[in-house]
């Protein structure tokens, strides 16, 4: 019975993994096409679930979940051309400024908005309950979030892999210079992979808002275990991220099961422990622009 | 004899600008009140409240004229953690001269903010940490503590779970805060689920920190409990209740802690059980109904908890020093253990006990409206009456000195 018990763990950690690979995902690729740590990528993230509550009030919460990941989308082509843009070739300090900056003034401009009180927000009723499988007891909410999740995945891998998009963002990863040399900009790709990134942030925001507490720092929170998610993942692997999600996910679950108190701490220590054995993470390749 | 004089003037104002700041400072025509709060983390949303509430007292009360003649100048900031509120309350005395500290929620800052004071000798008016242990193991002269404790609230919440039959030969889960306050609470809760025959079959710690209660949801799952009961603080409640409305388990769930705010932020259809309150906004005084109206017309929204609780206390606090007509420490420590009565803007009055400096004062407890029948998005709670009723004693709920162990 006890071994049950932790395969159920296991497996609610994996659907919670795929909870925070909708995160991940983009600061990985901002960060592995574009060299920069986006900081403010949870106020992105942030900005979703209150844009999506708004938009929620005149249209109902189904087309808001569609709606205002498209709204900070547009407001990443902004992001990219005004902030982003110039920090490519700088020195990676002054892009970790700028964007915790930014993420600082995002949360404040959030709380000076809508109030430091959290928002109520909620799922159609027929959203909530469980369902069972065998023993297996599984939110019906997270069940239909890990089916979006899957989805996206697919479609950006075959975005990344089997489009004329993909091979050019690929070359840009490892050779910016070559890319270059052929005669391709890769500032458009660029813009479109910050739009592809904050969409993504904003969309986990709009899913999530029915299930987490909806307020100013829901940011900073997130952004703590996006990055912990890269970081072990490795850059530039999008299997890497895929696969430091779930893990993260599912030690997180194990650990709550056999000591609770430890459980928010034991993606550090995964991420500690990865780093030593592995320092470029899971599946990091070697970047020549990043060594 | 004028170049005498002259020279005893000179060095009376060297030795009075060198020796003793504090007093040519104290000649200023404000008086400077320091407070601290967290603005930012779990409690932020409840700070910001709480400024709210503080915001409308200082107004009244410098409107009418300030107290003793002069105007409160109230310098308020972001408590952060215990180790930033400590040293912020070190700074206002040390360097802005502040002549008395107030606030709180965070019972860990509200802990090192009273070290501080005992250290400095100077008054701390403790208004909204709720730990036992402040006004218990380590309380001290220099704090007056106003919000309920966590015996008051375990005993009044206690009573309607009794009530309700949650309690006796049930098997309860507890889900508990991983910080002072929550240790606190899961041992009062404890405390008296055994005393009243039911068992608690399983107590998890969460960090403050925690976003996701899946795995916790699974455990109580399969620990098939009758009840939840949460010992959990700030938005963290918020966050459980969403996620257990989304796992549709089928246990009674109920807290020992829940304000307002978090309350109302819980969406339609997420919150259930019953909870217990200090203060709610549709008591029905007229100081109350004063009170939430200013608040409604200020900020559009009613007031919560906190909100209420800092505009009492600094109403007491500018009542001590006019009728001691002071802000020396001591006076209002002699002041207040004189036990006077105060208006809470509830129907009874309260006063501070002498031996344990807590406020003695009405809880309520409160339930959620069914589906329909809120008129808008702040009228989602149902209170109850008053406890301790009317005609029982104000003490009733609150710890004995046999069972306190504090020690002035």
């Amino acid at each position: 019975m006890q071994s049950l018990f932790l395969l159920e763990q296991v497996v609610n950690g994996l659907v919670l993994g795929g909870y925070y690979l909708l995160i991940a995902l983009g600061l990985s690729l901002i960060f592995s096409v574009g060299g920069v740590v986006n900081l403010a990528h949870g106020a992105f993230y942030a900005l979703g679930a209150y844009l999506s509550l708004e938009i929620a009030r005149f249209v109902g919460f189904g087309p808001a979940v569609v709606l205002s990941p498209v709204a900070v989308a547009l407001l990443g082509i902004l992001f990219e051309r005004f902030i982003l843009r110039r920090f490519y070739a700088a020195d990676p300090i002054l892009s970790l400024l700028v964007t915790f900056g930014l993420a600082l003034v995002a949360e404040q401009a959030i709380r000076m908005i809508w109030g430091a009180a959290p928002l109520p927000a909620t799922m159609p009723q027929a959203l909530k309950g469980n369902v069972m499988a065998g023993d297996f007891l599984f939110s019906r909410y997270r069940l239909l979030l890990l089916a979006i999740v899957a989805a996206i995945l697919a479609g950006i891998w075959l975005l990344l892999n089997r489009t004329s998009f993909g091979r050019v963002v690929r070359a840009g990863i490892q050779r910016p210079d070559m890319v270059a040399a052929l005669g391709i900009r890769l500032q458009p790709y660029m813009t479109a992979i910050v739009m592809l990134g904050v969409g993504l942030a904003a969309l986990g925001g709009a899913l999530f808002a029915p299930i987490v507490i909806v307020h100013p720092a829901m940011g900073a929170e997130i952004i703590t275990v996006a990055f912990v998610v890269v970081v072990i993942g490795g850059l530039g692997s999008f299997w890497g991220v895929v696969l430091a999600a779930l893990l993260v996910g599912v030690v997180r679950g194990v650990t709550i099961h056999f000591a609770p108190a430890a459980g928010e701490a034991s993606m550090y220590v995964l991420m500690f422990l990865v780093l030593m054995f592995r320092p470029r993470g899971l599946l990091g390749e070697r970047i020549e622009k990043f060594e | 004899m004028t170049t005498r004089r002259r020279l005893l003037k000179a060095s009376a104002a060297a030795a009075a600008a060198l020796g003793f700041p504090a007093i040519v400072r104290a000649q200023s025509d404000k008086i400077k009140i320091g407070h601290l709060t967290p603005l930012t983390g779990f409690l932020g949303a409840l700070g910001e409240y709480a400024v709210m509430g503080l915001k409308i007292a200082i107004d009244e009360i410098n409107k009418g004229g300030g107290v003793m003649g002069r105007q409160l100048d109230v310098m308020s900031e972001d408590s952060v953690n215990p180790a930033t509120a400590a040293t912020k309350a070190q700074r206002m005395l040390d360097q802005d001269r502040v002549a008395l500290l107030m606030g709180e929620i965070n019972s860990a800052s509200a802990k090192t903010i009273m070290q501080v004071a005992a250290r400095e000798k100077r008054l701390f008016l403790q208004v909204g940490a709720r730990s036992d242990v402040l006004r218990g193991a380590d309380c001290n002269r220099y704090t007056f503590h106003v919000d309920i404790p966590v015996t008051v609230m375990v005993n009044a919440e206690g009573q309607a779970l009794l009530r309700d039959g949650l309690i006796k030969g049930k098997k309860i889960f507890c889900l508990t805060s991983d910080y002072l306050f929550g240790h606190d609470l899961a041992k009062a809760a404890k405390a008296f689920i055994a005393a009243n025959g039911g068992s608690v079959i399983g107590d998890e710690l969460t960090a403050t920190d925690v976003a996701d209660f899946s795995p916790y949801l699974l455990k109580i799952r399969q620990a098939k409990p009758d009840m939840v009961a949460t010992n959990l603080g700030g938005n963290q409640v918020t966050n459980f209740v969403k996620q257990y409305a989304e796992f549709g388990l089928p246990y009674a769930v109920a807290g020992f802690n829940l304000n307002t705010a978090d309350a109302w932020a819980a969406g339609e259809g997420n919150l259930s059980g019953v909870w217990p309150t200090v203060w709610h906004h549709e008591i029905d005084t007229p100081g109350s109904k004063a009170f939430v109206a200013e608040f409604r017309k200020r900020y559009g929204k009613p007031p919560e908890n906190h909100a209420w609780i800092e505009y009492v206390s600094l109403h007491i606090l500018a009542r001590a020093i006019n009728e001691t007509k002071s802000t020396d420490t001591e006076k209002l420590i002699a002041f207040f253990e004189k036990q006077p009565q105060f208006d809470l803007l509830k129907p009874r009055k309260g006063y501070f006990r002498s031996w344990d400096h807590q406020m003695m004062q009405e809880a309520y407890t409160f339930t959620v409206k069914p589906k329909g029948q809120a008129k808008d998005k702040w009228d989602t709670l149902q209170f109850g009456p008053a406890v301790p009723a009317a005609n029982q004693p104000l003490e009733l709920l609150a710890t004995t000195k046999e069972q306190n162990t504090c020690k002035m």
